[in-house]
């Protein structure tokens, strides 16, 4: 194999595993744009919507149709939480917000071990074996299908934001609480709505990275570390920047781990820690971000 | 003044009750070794050792504001730079001591500088990727560290002199450096770092309006709350005698801080107390099940967060103040918390609140001193 279908190849596959880190930073980015929180139990949820679908599918519902009630039970589990747990500390100070979520995060990690042990399991992969080989370059169909249900879910998020009246209405929450209040928005059942969307493209994420990682408790923790540095980099309030900055990460990770002798395939784990911390000190708001304007 | 006359009313409580509580405590502290079984008194001992660490990120969170999720990272610091001067330099196990805390000082002082450009929630990220990123540093760094087998050194050994056993001479050592520490930490309260610190945590703008420097005082403040972890993390080898990378996983940082949460923010007995919590919640709740201690814990964080932001060691104030049912008053020691804050433009009515509030809660005086900010008297409308 040549140097170029080789660097081709590692592309390919950090785009595959990238995909799965914007999903989870798409999810994290709907939240902080409806509530200015960065939900640090986003990657929990998602393994707890993930182990719905293993209970789901091990008790002999076909995978196709388990998803969809995956995907149903997140969105309801989403909008729950926010009214439960979040709209109590809503305009609290940072501390308290970032100490409840994380507070979740333990609650639900423990919770899926409670449940479900925290022995690995096998989770079914949707996608077909083997793939396409371009010019040398393989791409398995499961890497291919990440790929594309990502950019299904982005293209659906975009027709909900820019072509329904829910959108709009949930647009201009985001804007600004205080005036669609005033123009007769129910904000708290906005607020709900994107909570149970962000849930939702979380499990996603979930459901896809499941059959790679295998399912276990701690799945997701890794996988968030990798979301935040992806969000960080596209800028919190901007979708768009989530998906790009996830790709990045992804990438990013891939060939430092395959061509960087030093950080090898156990220190990849430093990438997101040094993309947040040269984002944060050279760009603050990231690639996409609008920079927050601060009035003393 | 209203607050004045109270305040000097209480003056011989206010002296007498905390001498009292320090003998009894002391009392309690030295005896417990000769009551108590061996392997209790080890888990008496790593209550002490988490207690210098939470008070460190006390330092840090409770009184400073900031968001560190990655205080296990400088505990491991601490551990493994005594480990390693024992394992190859067979270094004497007191002199690892100050290694670790200026090791770990110096760490600090390199990760408060880009603290200061990241606030709340970003501070949370950086520090929380430094301590999923370290473990795996560890395993790398094999020749030094031991890999991921970690590294078996000596533990202390009691001086013929003492009489004393093993666990019993190494509860005293760590008693008293953790009394050193605590008190450390108290007195840094009390001085000039200890209020700009509380300045800065209330109001950034009116701080440095006063004259206080942020830059330097966000700076030391992640600097000193490292130390104590650091010390910790050394108390920590010389307790146990092995450190391994997978001692110190991400999920130490958020225990640390859900310890903290649980025992109290921003109190100065809260980091004893959640330093019980800590050591007695998962070994008391990994006999229903290996998932207990973190549904304990997270439950907890989140009602302590909803109904009670001054934890345990604000606990008996609060309790006692609404069977005072003076609703307004008990909210002294919340008003000190940020989260009494409720929303920001509520701001004024609240720090109006705490003014003559403050006074009437004795029940943590050192808290109480600490608050003069310098700021110009209140004017009171009462």
């Amino acid at each position: 194999m040549s140097a170029v279908t080789d660097l081709l190849q590692q592309v390919v596959e950090g785009l595959g595993s990238g995909a799965v880190y914007a999903s989870l930073a798409l999810a994290l980015v709907l939240i902080h744009r409806f509530t200015g929180i960065v939900n640090f139990a986003q990657g929990e949820l998602a393994m707890l919507s993930t182990y719905v679908a293993w209970q789901l599918v091990a008790s002999g519902m076909p995978y196709w149709l388990a998803l969809p009630a995956t995907l149903a039970v997140s969105f309801a589990g989403g909008m729950l939480l926010e009214r439960i747990v979040i709209r109590p500390v809503q305009g609290a100070p940072e501390l308290t917000v970032v100490i409840v979520t994380v507070g979740l995060f333990i609650f639900v990690n423990a919770l899926a071990g409670l449940i479900w042990s925290f022995t690995v399991k096998d989770f079914p992969q949707p996608f077909p074996d083997g793939g396409l080989d371009v010019s040398g370059v393989r791409m398995d169909w499961s890497t291919l299908g990440i790929i594309g249900v990502v950019a299904v879910v982005m293209g659906l998020l975009y027709l909900l934001f820019q072509h329904t009246s829910i959108g709009l209405v949930m647009r201009a929450v985001a804007c600004n609480p205080a005036s669609a209040r005033l123009s007769g928005i129910r904000v708290g059942w906005v607020l709900m709505l994107g909570w149970g969307l962000a849930a939702t493209v979380g499990a996603v994420s979930g459901v896809l990275v499941a059959p790679v990682l295998f399912l276990e408790p701690n799945m997701m923790g890794g996988v968030l570390i990798y979301a935040f540095a992806a969000a960080t980099l596209g800028g919190f309030d901007s979708p768009v920047g989530a998906v790009v900055g996830g790709l990045f990460v992804g990438v990013a990770e891939t060939l430092t781990g395959a061509y960087v002798d030093v950080i090898g395939a156990d220190l990849k784990v430093g990438v997101p820690l040094v993309i947040i911390l040269a984002v944060l000190l050279v760009r603050p708001q990231g690639l996409f971000g609008r920079a927050a304007v601060e009035r003393a | 003044m209203s607050t004045i006359t109270a305040s000097l009313g209480t003056d011989r409580v206010r002296w007498l009750r905390p001498t009292l509580t320090v003998l009894v405590a002391a009392a309690v502290a030295v005896g417990a070794p000769f009551y108590f079984a061996p392997f209790q008194v080890f888990q008496l001992t790593m209550v002490l050792v988490y207690a210098v660490a939470l008070s460190g990120l006390n330092l840090l969170t409770g009184f400073g504001g900031q968001i560190s999720l990655g205080h296990g990272a400088f505990f491991a610091a601490g551990a493994y730079t005594a480990a390693v001067m024992l394992d190859r330099y067979d270094t004497s196990h007191l002199a690892t001591l100050p290694a670790a805390a200026a090791g770990c000082f110096l760490l600090g002082l390199g990760f408060g500088v880009p603290a200061l450009r990241l606030r709340g929630l970003y501070l949370a990220l950086v520090t929380l990727s430094f301590a999923v990123f370290l473990p795996p540093l560890l395993k790398r760094l094999e020749p030094v560290t031991g890999g991921s087998m970690g590294l078996t050194v000596n533990k202390m050994q009691p001086p013929a002199w003492s009489g004393l056993a093993e666990d019993q001479w190494m509860y005293f050592v760590v008693l008293a450096v953790t009394a050193v520490a605590l008190l450390l930490a108290r007195n840094l309260l009390r001085s000039r770092v200890g209020r700009a610190l509380l300045a800065v945590r209330d109001n950034e703008s009116a701080a440095e309006v006063m004259g206080v420097r942020l830059s330097l005082h966000k700076t030391l403040a992640f600097a000193w709350s490292a130390m104590f972890a650091g010390v910790a993390g050394c108390l920590y080898t010389w307790v146990i005698g092995f450190v391994s990378p997978d001692s110190f996983s991400f999920v130490l940082s958020i225990t640390l801080l859900a310890g903290l949460v649980v025992g109290g923010l921003g109190s100065l007995y809260g980091p004893l107390l959640g330093a019980a919590f800590v050591m007695y919640v998962p070994s008391v709740s990994q006999d229903v099940s290996e998932a207990a201690p973190g549904v304990v814990f997270g439950l907890l964080i989140i009602t302590v967060m909803f109904v009670a932001p001054t934890g345990l060691a604000g606990l008996p104030g609060r309790v006692l103040g609404a069977v005072a049912r003076r609703p307004p008053r008990t909210t002294a020691a919340l008003d000190r918390m940020p989260e009494a804050e409720s929303a920001p433009d509520a701001e004024p009515e609240s720090q109006a609140l705490s003014g003559p509030s403050e006074t009437h809660t004795p029940a943590d005086p050192a808290v109480v001193d600490a608050e003069p900010v310098g700021a110009p008297p209140r004017t009171e409308k009462e």
